[in-house]
């Protein structure tokens, strides 16, 4: 196949052309600052609150003054968690609670309050990588400021009841506040913030067919927080820094296509993704499930291959213009391989074998059909490298 | 992703004398599964001579490619001249590796050692020091960079860590196994800082708390576990259990991982030894 087979899309998506029309105009004529005074600047000032009521439909909230734009979802994330720390934290005994599986942009910013003496519970998953919820509730205490669980998880995919979480988090401790990092959400599964418990949620435009550089945060009403970038008074003054238009305007055209794709997503995506995941796994015998949540995204699933190392296959799938992802360390530039699959207890035979594929509204079956055969393929011929002959042989390799 | 040389690409899309030899004269293996990476070599010997060389190897691409440039490089060899390959000829042979999968040069250098050594068996003689070697020398393998370098990055520009010391001479940073090594040299060449005094009991009662709520946390993750035995002065005596007690690595998790982290977090001094050694 000439074509490029893109099945990364948990790393990042290609712009949607719709999108991409609808952002030129503000590179191009509309370049006005939307804080000016002139006409020109109110196209500018308009596009960005018709964008924030187009991210606001996504998130489902009447309110689309809750949404602030950002840069990207690092932004969000270290926004909410330092924000509210700054907000809440007293003099001692400050506590947070989060999960061993989130995303390094919310995991080191955990990491680095602990350092400022910040006391943080990191909750682990069972081998499906599921959370049981009553243990994470135990560790609530009255000193509790913030929780933050993933809605869903980049790696594998697994979808957390973040909902369920929030509203009985607040049942324990009332004035605990929920962030939720909705980046591997958004355009994949319906998001209800409207009447939810949650406080913050952040999402990447770059995640659903916009381009990189912008994101957003949702803030439920009457929450405080101690702004990160101090400035102008863009944003109500919870974000300073001259607003990206054309970006922000991508975004609110992403979020209405993502709306518009979502039952797409919900049975196309996720019937091709079934048909890569079945094939893999039913012609290879090294080839183990790592996606074993039983709430999923529909377009990801992780597959270890047991006696194999991941860097290798991606660079033989790369030969052959399929693009995937790997969580083996010596892809990370680490020397650990991924947090999220060690957390599950995925076995080290095929924890470093362990590939990701990620689909979008764009993968066809033709491509689909073509991976499966390339992935089979390639494992059979690795396998002849490896030194464990004996286990590969007794997997029927 | 890496860029690697057209050298190593085509060492991994075609790697040379993959498979095993049967009746092989000299067996030679590095490296572990749970480690993510691991290299059988095999090689036929006749009259001092290495006729035939093959690999298998279950690693990253640079892996495979220098297991596969090591089996060129040995065949037609005598062991003399097979035992001073280094890992940095291995590497350049390959146009160089990026800095970060060095490591995978140094697995090829010690599955070869390890050949050698059920080879010759007594015979064997450790690698001839080299004459510049032996006033400084070689801490960190990957890079080849001596301790006379590090002492002067720790003396002169004032590296208090093991990171301070990677940013100013790059040692460490590929494998990272050499940080003991460095974080003793730091110890030795650096002003000592003032640590709490604590009485032995609580000297003892804090290593427990740490080896069980920090250490052994970390090691279950990769399905091992620990145990304090004894505390004797500043020796902490430990067993490695699980899969620990069997990784060809347990000797550096023992000192990169928990004496560092007792080191830092109760007393400089402290040396982790297995309760079998």
């Amino acid at each position: 196949m000439n074509k490029e087979i893109y099945l990364d899309n948990n790393a990042t998506t290609k712009i949607d052309d719709e999108v991409l029309s609808a952002m030129l105009p503000y590179l191009k004529e509309n370049y006005a600052n939307p804080s000016s005074m002139y006409d020109s600047a109110k196209i500018s000032a308009r596009a960005i609150e018709k964008a924030r009521k187009q991210v606001a439909n996504l998130f489902n909230v009447e309110n689309e003054k809750t949404i602030l734009f950002t840069s990207c979802a690092t932004e969000s994330a270290n926004t909410a968690i330092k924000g509210v720390v700054e907000q809440f934290a007293t003099n001692e005994n400050n506590h947070i609670i989060t999960t061993q599986v989130e995303h390094p942009c919310v995991l080191s910013v955990y990491q680095n309050l602990e350092k400022k003496g910040i006391n943080a519970t990191y909750l682990g998953v069972n081998e499906n990588g599921e959370l049981n919820i009553d243990n994470l509730l135990s560790k609530i205490t009255p000193n509790t400021i913030l929780l933050s669980v993933m809605h869903a998880n980049n790696e594998t995919g697994a979808i957390y009841p973040v909902y369920e979480i929030a509203k009985e988090a607040k049942k324990i401790n009332k004035n605990i506040k929920i962030f939720v990092d909705g980046v591997q959400a958004a355009g994949k599964i319906p998001i209800e913030l409207e009447g939810s418990e949650i406080d913050f949620y952040s999402v990447s435009g770059h995640k659903f067919h916009a381009p990189k550089g912008v994101g957003a945060l949702y803030v439920k009403k009457g929450n405080l927080f101690e702004p990160m970038l101090l400035g102008g008074h863009q944003e109500n003054s919870l974000r300073a820094g001259t607003q990206n238009t054309p970006y922000i305007v991508a975004l609110g055209k992403a979020s209405e296509l993502a709306l518009k794709y979502m039952d797409y997503e919900q049975s196309e995506v996720k019937r091709l993704r079934d048909k890569l995941e079945e094939g893999i796994l039913s012609s290879l015998g090294n080839a183990k499930l790592n996606s074993k949540s039983t709430l999923r995204v529909p377009n990801t699933t992780n597959i270890g291959f047991e006696y194999i190392e991941g860097e290798l296959i991606l660079l033989y799938l790369n030969d052959l213009k399929i693009y995937a992802s790997s969580g083996s360390a010596c892809t990370s530039g680490s020397l650990d391989p991924s947090h999220v699959l060690r957390a599950q207890k995925v076995p080290f035979t095929s924890l470093h074998g362990s590939i990701r594929f990620s689909l979008s509204r764009y993968t066809t079956e033709e491509e689909i059909d073509y991976a499966i055969k390339s992935v089979v393929e390639v494992i059979k011929k690795l396998a002849k490298i490896s030194p464990f002959q004996r286990e590969l042989k007794e997997l029927g390799l | 992703m890496w860029e690697y040389s057209d050298k190593v690409k085509d060492h991994f899309k075609n790697p040379r004398n993959v498979g095993s030899i049967e009746n092989a004269d000299a067996v030679g293996e590095a490296g572990a599964l749970s480690c993510g990476d691991k290299l059988k070599l095999y090689l036929k010997i006749e009259n001092g001579i290495i006729k035939d060389a093959k690999f298998q190897t279950f690693g990253c691409g640079s892996a495979v490619a220098a297991s596969s440039v090591l089996t060129q490089m040995l065949i037609g060899k005598t062991l003399e001249e097979a035992r001073k390959i280094t890992n940095k000829q291995i590497a350049d042979e390959l146009d160089g590796l990026p800095p970060e999968k060095m490591h995978c040069s140094v697995m090829g250098r010690e599955a070869l050692e390890d050949a050698l050594k059920n080879y010759l068996k007594d015979d064997y003689k450790e690698f001839e020091v080299e004459e510049n070697e032996k006033s400084s020398p070689i801490v960190c393998h990957c890079f080849g960079i001596g301790e006379k370098e590090i002492i002067e990055a720790i003396k002169n520009n004032g590296a208090k860590t093991f990171d301070d010391v990677s940013k100013i001479t790059s040692a460490g940073l590929a494998c990272g196994r050499c940080r003991a090594d460095i974080e003793s040299l730091i110890k030795q060449y650096s002003k000592p800082s003032e640590k709490e005094k604590l009485n032995p009991v609580q000297k003892i009662l804090k290593i427990n708390n740490i080896i069980e709520t920090i250490i052994a946390p970390e090691l279950q993750k990769d399905f091992g576990d620990i145990e304090l035995i004894n505390v004797e002065g500043n020796n902490v005596v430990v067993k490695l259990k699980g899969h620990c007690s069997t990784c060809q690595n347990a000797k550096l998790t023992l000192k990169n991982f928990v004496e560092t982290k007792l080191k830092e977090l109760v007393d400089e001094e402290i040396n982790v030894v297995d309760e079998n050694e």
